[in-house]
């Protein structure tokens, strides 16, 4: 219980208090303060547990870098877990528990872990977990797993909604700091549209918290100034609480907004986050610079902070991180430390700088300091330490397309690189330590053209720095990546053992891993890593930077897009007919299909098995609508679909279909259908279901890439007509009944007739004498919105022949009995020679994939070609994906001779049967084969014979 | 990504669909060594690169854009058959 509030100052509003819990303890802050700032000003350090050694740690940062004050933030399906409690808001009412610790954060069980840490080593999940082998599974990583984690999400769903968004603007400035400030400040007064983002809560950067001079006023105040004019331009947009987690191609940016993060429960129809896409002409990193800690021993116990962080909670929180402080440094900037704390009456009772008097060898203390040991045995008794390391630029966005940041010996830091004019760093966060140089580069950067603004004046404090990395003398630990408990002893370790390469150590050592990814440890890592190893930092490099810059949640990826607003449902122009059917539904894609349509007591075969025999026995109604429509229309039309046809369609005649089979360049079938001419340069080509968006690109690449020159146009019209197959015996009686002033017959319409004719007293529809079943059938197309009622009037015209909806099993049964292709033989390895069509493959005419189909390996007699097959004992069920081999050979790859490709039950012929792709198959009718079913242990006789089980003389088709 | 669509303008890359190499053409001869190279044989170069996309989003031409593939620099989209035209002369 260190750190107490200050009497005065800070940006907190003193009559605003809100109550909140801590590990269900009751505390209280202030309107301005975040989670770790009333928690400090409470005199709590202790903040959460180390992911190794369960060691106590505290705050280290002001920011988001923080890798030890991670808590799970608020409760229920809202439950988020290792959110930064340097970041986060006080509201009334926030509830936080700290990760890690069992049973309680005071009293940890696993904090025994550091008493072995001589096993927990760099490398030693790979050391110690090695054997016995069967351990691993069962024992050590669920244990693993069990002992070494962050925090845990929630199980419940989470409530609130996310939005995504995108922008556009000629600057986007990150960062708010003064340098970011004056690059907004002067775009946006010569009018170009600016976006000025920052992950704060306010903004204003370093100037809420530093005490600067500029142009006469306080830094703070002249913040405010220029923030209140950029307010002010309607050319100009303010995004605070909002972090550029990354950088892509053609100068776009990702940004999470936290709209609602700082309120226990968004208002009604607001986003707790936005996920934006930002378009950027230019862009600006004013992103600022990290300070880095110093490495010594003990430098994790809970009072232990960054200097800057100190001052930060000092001068904007009005929260003192201790009554007794030492600062330690190996630069000037911490020098600022002293100064304010001194300024707000808190005890600095040593400076210690190891360019002048010495080193920090030890902090004592556990769950608080208790003292610091120096250089030559000199102890100083204190509750709190700021340490100084230097600072590092905040480069991680300008790497994130692959460029490396570059050393720089002046601040001993690494710069960004040169990434061209879009993207350029300044301030900080380009090494430019003095106020004047931030303020200058910031005008510079925000003239997008004509003469660099002037930059105000201000005071400067002069930086230097002498590169010191790692207390020696240290007999505690002394960290280096808190949040991994990777010591400054696992570095050399690395090196020795071969993993000294700065990308392999990261992942012997895990520094740099998780949610902080090594913004504090980094760079020592790397210093320390390139002296065991005998080179220079410069040398040595860094790890890959890479998007995010900071956690981004899974809602704000998913945006709104979840449930069932996850995709399209895709339903048919006769969607409510099924349904008032009595259909089950299937999804197929993201269309919504009629599968069967059950009556009471009947399960899916018993119905599909139903609609098959009421169909072929009298008639049957299927929505067939969810095949692919595509008019093709103009002068050159017949010759187009010769082209993307392995069969000919400009000799059909006019009111006439055709099946037509197309191939792709490679010569393997690609998709099959009936097309149709209306007139001499107006044809109707259908698609499968599946394929039907596919076709339609593939029809566009070949007439706008190989063919322009062809006059011929075409649009997809599958939503504009619904359609339904009238199948059996008695189809044509039932359609007979609702077509205007016309006999149905087989001279009016013979088989693979396509008419425009008129229905229901003058509805414009298309009648087509098709058949997928096999039986004397139709398919009647009419304007999507009539969909319904011309099914409706056709089940009123078939009642008299107890006419049956059926849906796509009972499609599937009768075009398996049929031996009709589809899915499961259109596989994309089927040529149209191994389904029995190579008869169809023109030779008067080029198409695509006329030369490939040729080819040496594709005419193979040896080919796997579509056969039928039912069981020798037809009492048996057979199924899809068994392997069929010769009767009596041993099961191997070698001896495969195909496989079954569908299956079904068919109620015609009373026995499960099946199609098949087998070797030299057209020749092998009759013939009793090995069906082998590895997976399902099944293993019998099978008999090859036609495709075409069911009615093989098709007298059905034309009677 | 944007790809500057011809007829579109300026549209975000989810708006298209890329089909791969546009510098080969289909072969109006027999030569299987021909129809060989043009269906299957690709260069995988580092640098600039045109390549078919389909604005499938949008107004559904397919394009041929320029693209460095190291950097992801879009420097060219022109309609396809234009494209081919530029190629032969």
């Amino acid at each position: 219980m260190s750190g107490f509030r200050l009497s005065s100052g800070g940006l907190i509003d003193r009559n605003s208090m809100l109550n909140f819990k801590f590990d269900d303890k009751s505390f209280a802050g202030f309107e301005g303060d975040t989670l770790a700032s009333a928690l400090i000003a409470s005199g709590v350090h202790l903040m959460g547990r180390s992911f190794k050694y369960h060691r106590p740690r505290g705050v280290i940062s002001a920011g988001a870098s923080e890798p030890n004050a991670l808590v799970e933030l608020r409760e229920g399906g809202r439950r988020e877990p290792n959110t930064r409690a340097t970041m986060i808001e006080l509201h009334e009412g926030l509830v936080a528990k700290s990760q890690n610790r069992w049973p309680s954060l005071e009293y940890d069980a696993l904090a025994v872990n550091a008493l072995a840490s001589s096993i927990f080593v760099a490398g030693f999940y790979y050391k110690t977990f090695m054997w016995p082998k069967s351990f691993w599974e069962k024992i050590y990583e669920p244990l693993i797993r069990k002992a070494a984690g962050l925090g845990t999400a929630s199980r419940d769903p989470d409530p609130d909604v996310y939005e995504k968004s995108y922008a556009h603007c000629d600057l986007l400035v990150v960062g708010s700091g003064p340098a970011g400030l004056m690059a907004a400040l002067t775009a946006g007064r010569a009018g170009a549209r600016v976006i000025l983002a920052d992950e704060g809560s306010r903004l204003g950067g370093s100037l809420l918290f530093e005490n600067e001079e500029i142009a006469g006023q306080s830094g703070f105040e002249w913040a405010q100034g220029v923030i209140s004019e950029l307010a002010s331009l309607q050319n100009v947009i303010l995004m605070p609480r909002s972090t550029i987690f990354g950088w892509f191609d053609g100068n776009v940016f990702g940004a999470l907004e936290r709209v609602n993060d700082h309120v226990a429960m968004p208002a009604p129809f607001e986003p707790r986050q936005r996920y934006w896409r930002i378009h950027a002409k230019r862009a600006v990193l004013a992103a600022g610079a990290e300070e880095r800690p110093l490495v010594f021993g003990g430098n994790d116990v809970p009072g232990v902070m960054l200097a800057s962080a100190m001052r930060h909670y000092a001068n904007r929180y009005a929260a003192a991180a201790g009554k007794a402080v030492v600062v330690f440094t190996n630069n000037d900037s911490s020098a600022r430390t002293a100064r304010d704390l001194a300024a707000h009456g808190v005890n600095v009772v040593a400076e210690i700088d190891v360019r002048r008097n010495g080193r920090i060898i030890n902090v004592t203390g556990g769950k608080g300091i208790t003292g610091v040991e120096l250089t030559g045995k000199q102890k100083i008794p204190c509750d709190a330490v700021a340490m100084s390391g230097g600072w590092s630029p905040i480069v991680s966005l300008m790497c994130h397309r692959g460029a490396k940041p570059i050393w720089n010996e002046a601040i001993a830091a690494f710069i960004p690189p040169d990434v061209g004019a879009e993207f350029t760093a300044i301030g900080s966060a380009a090494g430019h330590m003095l106020l004047s140089e931030c303020l200058s580069g910031g005008a510079r950067a925000g003239t997008l053209k004509g003469k660099v603004a002037a930059a105000p004046e201000c005071r400067d404090e002069a930086y230097a720095i002498q590169p010191f990395w790692w207390v020696k003398e240290s007999t505690g630990k002394a960290f280096i990546d808190y949040q991994n408990d990777a010591t400054a002893k696992d570095l050399p370790l690395a090196a020795r053992e071969g993993y000294g390469h700065v990308e392999l150590a990261k992942r012997y050592t895990t520094t740099g891993m998780a949610t902080d990814q090594g913004k504090l440890g980094n760079v020592n890592a790397i210093a320390i890593l390139a002296e065991a190893s005998g080179k220079s930092i410069a040398e040595m490099g860094t790890t890959t930077f890479r998007p995010f810059y900071t956690p981004v949640s899974f809602g704000a990826f998913a945006g709104p897009f979840t449930a069932h607003h996850f995709q399209p449902t895709r339903k048919t122009p006769l969607h409510d007919w099924c349904v008032e059917q009595g259909a089950t539904f299937v999804e197929s894609g993201v269309w919504m299909r009629s599968s069967w349509f059950p009556k009471a007591g009947e399960d899916w075969l018993a119905s599909a098995s139903r609609e098959v025999m009421s169909t072929r026995n009298s008639v049957g109604l299927c929505d067939v609508s969810t095949l692919g429509k595509i008019d093709v229309q103009g002068a050159d039309a017949g010759i187009f679909l010769d082209r993307l046809y392995c069969n000919t369609f400009s000799t059909l005649s006019i009111g006439k279909a055709r099946y037509g089979l197309m191939l792709r360049e490679d010569g393997i079938v690609f998709d099959d259908g009936t097309t149709s001419r209306l007139a001499e340069d107006h044809y109707v080509m259908t698609t499968t279901t599946a394929n039907a968006a596919r076709v339609m690109s593939h029809i566009e690449f070949c007439h706008q890439v190989h063919w322009p020159e062809l006059d011929v146009q075409y649009v997809s019209v599958t939503e504009q007509w619904a359609q339904m197959a009238i199948a059996g015996p008695k189809s044509r009686a039932t359609v007979q009944k609702i077509v205007d002033e016309f006999v149905l017959d087989d001279e009016t319409v013979p088989y693979m007739a396509a008419r425009e004719i008129t229905i229901l007293g003058g509805m414009k529809a298309r009648l087509f004498r098709l058949s997928f079943s096999g039986e004397h059938a139709y398919e009647l197309a009419v304007p999507a919105d009539y969909g319904n009622m011309a099914a409706r009037a056709l089940m009123q015209a078939g009642a008299e022949f107890a006419i049956v909806p059926y849906g796509v099993e009972a499609l599937s049964m009768m075009r398996i009995e049929k031996g009709h292709a589809a899915g499961g033989e259109l596989n994309g390895t089927t040529t149209a020679g191994d389904l029995g069509l190579g008869k169809m493959m023109s030779t008067k005419k080029d198409y695509v994939g006329r030369m490939m189909a040729t080819r040496e390996g594709l005419l193979d007699p040896a080919r796997q070609t579509l056969v039928g097959i039912k069981p020798v004992d037809r009492s048996i069920k057979i199924r899809s994906g068994a392997h069929l081999l010769n009767r009596n050979a041993a099961p191997s790859m070698a001896a495969d001779q195909g496989y079954i490709c569908s299956v079904c039950w068919s109620p015609s012929l009373n026995m499960w049967i099946g199609m098949a792709l087998l070797s030299n198959g057209a020749n092998r009718h009759g013939e009793v084969v090995k069906i082998f079913d590895g997976l399902r242990g099944q293993h019998l006789l099978g008999e090859i014979c036609s495709p075409v089980q069911f009615d093989p003389e098709n007298r059905r088709l034309h009677a | 990504m944007l790809i500057p669509c011809p007829h579109c303008g300026t549209r975000p890359v989810e708006e298209f669909t890329f089909l791969g190499d546009a510098t080969v053409t289909r072969p109006v001869n027999n030569d299987p060594g021909a129809w060989q190279a043009y269906v299957y044989e690709r260069e995988n170069p580092r640098g600039d690169f045109a390549e078919y996309a389909h604005h499938s989003g949008g107004c559904r031409a397919w394009l041929v854009v320029t693209r460095n593939t190291q950097t992801h620099h879009v420097l060219d989209a022109v309609i396809a058959s234009n494209f081919k035209r530029k190629a032969k002369s």
